[in-house]
């Protein structure tokens, strides 16, 4: 997954564009929107397959997915704002989840100073 | 900033997020704590791996290390029942202020952000400040159209089901 960050994005688009399944898969997607259960089953592939070159065209910018329920829908990507501010959203929430925690550990080491008999500001 | 906070607002404090640039994106939240102590949870690893990985994420940590210092290195290794492979965070310490500022590389890649962590401390609470600055423009973009969040794969998490 990390190694997708490592070549430009020029690189990437050819990478991505070098696999005749992947073309496929963007011609396919550009008549109408599926599922990656869907073009799994329309490449007579694997799920795993799939997925894998669902993401390299993902990493390479050319198709967004989006999960609706259990069903992970792909589609032609455009990199436009509505793709920045889900994006920014998604930060948000990612973010708002770790503080969620955060807060929980500082009140345990809250208690756990007071119980140490320690004031918090000394 | 400096307003009162409600006690509704200490019960539910507010995550924002902003892109402040072309490369930038500002996160801010509040906490009741003093900075010391959200200093420690970012730099402690016993600390760190209590928060860093919520269960929505379904993310469990195999290890963290951290070296906090100026040059210093942290690696995060981090599984996903998805994933045959461990991942791994990495990066350096560029600088280290406790309990006020804490800046590192993320080099997962190439075109990897230096994330900048300022806290500031008032009347026990601290408020947090985390900017993730992007070596280009083009570096943001390919970030948000890849769909990863700081490196991390769309799938690492579930939180896009909450949308």
């Amino acid at each position: 997954m990390v190694q997708f960050h490592q070549a430009p994005r020029i690189d990437v688009s050819f990478a991505a564009l070098s696999d005749a399944t992947r073309r496929g898969v963007l011609e396919q997607l550009g008549r109408t929107d599926a599922s990656i259960t869907e073009l799994a089953r329309r490449f007579d592939m694997t799920l795993t397959g799939m997925k894998k070159h669902v993401s390299v065209l993902e990493q390479a910018g050319l198709v967004t997915t989006a999960k609706v329920g259990r069903v992970r829908t792909c589609k032609l990507g455009g990199r436009g704002l509505e793709e920045e501010a889900a994006w920014i959203e998604r930060y948000r929430q990612m973010w708002a989840a770790r503080f969620e925690e955060l807060d929980k550990v500082v009140e345990q080491l809250k208690q756990k100073e007071q119980s140490d008999g320690r004031k918090a500001n000394e | 900033m400096d307003a009162k906070l409600t006690s509704e607002q200490m019960q539910k404090p507010i995550t924002t997020t902003d892109r402040r640039s072309d490369r930038e994106v500002v996160v801010t939240r509040t906490f009741n704590a003093p900075a010391r102590m959200i200093f420690d949870a970012w730099t402690k690893p016993e600390i760190i791996m209590k928060w860093w990985t919520p269960p929505s994420f379904g993310i469990t940590f195999i290890s963290c290390e951290v070296d906090v210092r100026a040059g210093g290195t942290y690696r995060f290794v981090m599984g996903h029942p998805a994933f045959d492979q461990p991942m791994a965070f990495h990066g350096k310490y560029l600088e280290v202020d406790p309990p006020k500022r804490l800046v590192w590389t993320n080099e997962e890649g190439e075109e990897g952000s230096v994330t900048t962590l300022t806290l500031e401390e008032k009347d026990g609470m601290t408020h947090l400040v985390l900017s993730d600055l992007y070596p280009s423009k083009a570096a943001l973009d390919e970030a948000m159209a890849s769909g990863s969040i700081n490196g991390y794969p769309e799938q690492f998490n579930q939180l896009d089901t909450l949308l």
